[in-house]
């Protein structure tokens, strides 16, 4: 008996009893029904999830210079100046699971607006990279940008906290404040964060050009920064620092030749920064990211390969855990849904199969005097089951992806369709009919034809 | 050798502990375009030898020879293929499928042939087969519309599909009424006239048996009477002959 004439016996089947088919199926109809719904709103809470934990900084990777130690004592981490700006701009782009990276200059000191003054718990020096690092929003005003970190403008942004302490309610963009006796100009205010996860208050805080804090607040002059920097960057091309003014003094050294330059580089990078802040492109990117920024770095480092690193890496490992945690278990539990409601709707084809195979069963003899083998009525049975459970598959992936689409029509929830879930499906309720449907089928084969063609 | 060779054809049923002999060693032979009537009281082994002839049984001893093949020790599987290229058989109750087309009745048997025809030619085969039973123009009707004159021809159609050299009609007459009888029987006399099909005919009804060209009695496990018969039916006969 060929396969399709044995789908079309069982459609026929079927269709003798149409509302019995479809009451049998209904089952099914819900369990998937149900399963497609809590999948693709479930996987929509859990991206939205997603993003709250990713714009707590889950995604962000720290990178600190390396420890040193002068004669035994260890000066601990971040001693030693191996971080540069370069290496900053040379992650953003050698690494494609990072989705920005921004340097960062701290400084800590007084600023003062008229006859107030405050110091900032943070005082950043960085580019404007760093607002999309820490999915920070402006509550005002217009950012700095990387023309402004190019030429070093005399430009900040201030948090809540610190605002509030210098301006107490006042309007801040637009002011100028003194900073260690550097006028800033106020260019925006921060959204309000609130404290992080240790409890500090993540609004007190003052963000400025890197190029700022580094050499106009932190003490260093830019020129004398500027003279070393040209001999001691060994990509001194790309250096953004080279030029910045027209009228900066000529250089003492003569420039050295490419070849000079890799045969001995130069070890220390006076314009060093104190750490890079990255972002991954989401909380599955951080592993491979953390891979190649460690790559990146070990080459522009001329790291030999017995040398250790001479930079530290770190990734906020407790919020990852804490996502993943949260993703399994929800994905478990809808695991646990979906096998329940799939059970029972299986329970239910099973029964309606036994009773049809009861009722049928003049017809089964009558098959089987007429020519039907064994596995030709296994067969048919099975096919029979199968199909109410595809059908049934297939309106409950119907009803599960409208009630979904309902659900986030009128109640704004996010939705994600999954086209795993539906495929998924699919298989499962042909799973469920073969598993539930084989027993009746099975009972079907085993009929007496004689006993079969004299039942009442 | 004859289309159909019984010999000493035993069947038991063991019911618990107790044998329960139904045929007691039964031999007969049947040529091909013969028309013959199987009758016997009920519970006189009929039905079982009807089932054995019809390929639905095996019996527990003795052989039996159908068109030189020797099938009483087939597998199951190999008796539904015999049962399929071989007989065509007719019930009393018809048992056609409930809200089926009588056309899709007639074709059903097509479903488990070795021979791959189309839904066209299995479609215009069933056509053609309820046209020679006479309901060419019943052929979209359900069983619930058909009187049970028409559906005992549907049935007979759909016996008749495979092109079985041998049709095997348990009491076809039994739910019928004696005019529709008379129509169905002359049909199953044209078949077996016409086209030479070997026609045997079971039934308790002496006035159906008479319709046949030879009557075999079985009476508790033995066949009685197995000459040919133009007359009206014998009496019960004790003992007889092995």
């Amino acid at each position: 008996m060929k396969a399709y004439r044995t789908v079309k016996t069982a459609l026929r089947a079927l269709r003798r009893n149409p509302m019995r088919a479809m009451l049998t199926t209904l089952g099914i109809v819900i369990g998937i029904g149900s399963v497609i719904a809590m999948m693709e709103i479930g996987s929509g809470s859990s991206q939205s999830l997603q993003r709250a934990i990713a714009s707590m900084g889950a995604n962000v990777l720290m990178i600190m210079p390396g420890s040193t130690a002068s004669s035994g004592v260890s000066q601990g981490a971040g001693s030693v100046a191996s971080l540069t700006p370069q290496d900053c701009q040379a992650l953003a782009e050698g690494c494609p699971s990072l989705r920005a990276a921004a340097p960062v200059v701290r400084a800590r000191t007084q600023i003062v607006y008229g006859s107030r003054n405050w110091a900032p718990n943070q005082m950043y020096g960085t580019t404007p990279a760093f607002l999309e690092i820490r999915s920070w929003t402006l509550a005002s005003g217009q950012p700095f940008t990387d023309r402004d970190v190019l030429t070093a403008n005399r430009v900040c942004i201030l948090g809540q906290t610190t605002a509030q302490e210098l301006f107490q309610g006042e309007e801040a963009v637009g002011k100028e404040i003194r900073v260690n006796n550097v006028p800033l100009l106020v260019v925006a205010l921060l959204a309000r964060k609130g404290a992080n996860m240790v409890g500090m208050d993540q609004d007190d805080i003052l963000i400025a050009p890197w190029t700022v804090v580094k050499y106009r607040i932190a003490g260093s002059t830019l020129s004398n920064a500027n003279q070393s920097s040209s001999g001691g960057s060994s990509s001194g091309a790309s250096n953004l620092l080279s030029k910045p003014f027209p009228s900066d003094p000529p250089d003492l050294y003569p420039a050295r030749s490419d070849v000079q330059t890799r045969n001995s580089p130069q070890l220390v990078r006076f314009s060093s920064i104190d750490s890079i802040l990255a972002a991954a492109q989401s909380v599955a990117h951080v592993k491979p990211a953390m891979e190649e920024m460690r790559t990146v770095l070990r080459r522009r480092h001329n790291l030999r390969e017995d040398k250790g690193d001479d930079f530290d890496m770190r990734d906020m490992t407790e919020m990852t855990n804490t996502f993943s945690s949260t993703t399994r278990v929800m994905t478990n539990l809808l695991l646990c849904v979906a096998l329940i409601s799939l059970v029972v709707g299986g329970v239910g084809i099973m029964n309606i199969m036994l009773v049809s195979v009861t009722e049928r069963t003049r017809e089964i003899g009558l098959r089987m005097a007429v020519g039907a083998r064994k596995r030709d009525i296994l067969r048919q049975f099975l096919f029979e089951a199968v199909t109410l459970c595809l059908v049934g598959g297939a309106m409950g992936i119907a009803l599960g992806h409208g009630g979904s689409l309902l659900v986030q029509q009128f109640l704004r929830w996010p939705v994600e369709t999954s086209p795993t879930a539906i495929v998924a499906s699919v298989l499962v309720s042909a799973g469920v009919g073969i598993a539930f449907g084989f027993y009746p089928a099975w009972k079907a084969s085993r009929l007496d034809p004689i006993e079969a063609l004299r039942y009442e | 050798m004859n289309f159909i060779e019984l010999h000493n054809i035993c069947k038991t049923y063991t019911m618990g502990d107790i044998q329960v002999p139904v045929l007691k060693g039964v031999s007969a032979s049947i040529a091909a375009g013969e028309c013959v009537a199987l009758v016997g009281a009920s519970g006189s082994g009929k039905t079982t030898l009807m089932n054995i002839l019809g390929c639905l049984d095996h019996p527990t001893e003795g052989e039996y020879w159908l068109d030189g093949e020797e099938v009483s020790q087939f597998s199951p599987d190999r008796r539904a293929l015999v049962r399929n290229h071989k007989l065509g058989f007719v019930f009393q109750n018809f048992n056609l499928l409930a809200r089926t087309s009588a056309l899709e009745n007639v074709a059903m048997p097509l479903s488990y042939t070795s021979e791959n025809l189309s839904d066209r030619q299995a479609r215009r085969r069933a056509r053609e087969m309820l046209c020679r039973v006479g309901l060419a123009d019943r052929l979209e009707h359900e069983p619930s519309q058909l009187s049970g004159g028409q559906q005992q021809r549907v049935a007979i159609a759909r016996a008749l599909i495979n092109r079985p050299p041998v049709l095997f009609a348990d009491e076809p007459t039994g739910n019928l009424d004696s005019h529709t009888s008379a129509e169905i029987l002359q049909m199953f006399r044209q078949l077996n006239r016409e086209d030479g099909i070997t026609v045997i005919l079971v039934t308790h009804d002496a006035d159906v048996a008479r319709w046949a060209d030879r009557r075999i009695r079985i009476h508790d496990g033995l066949i009685v009477e197995g000459e040919a018969a133009t007359s009206g039916p014998g009496g019960p006969n004790e003992g007889g002959r092995p």
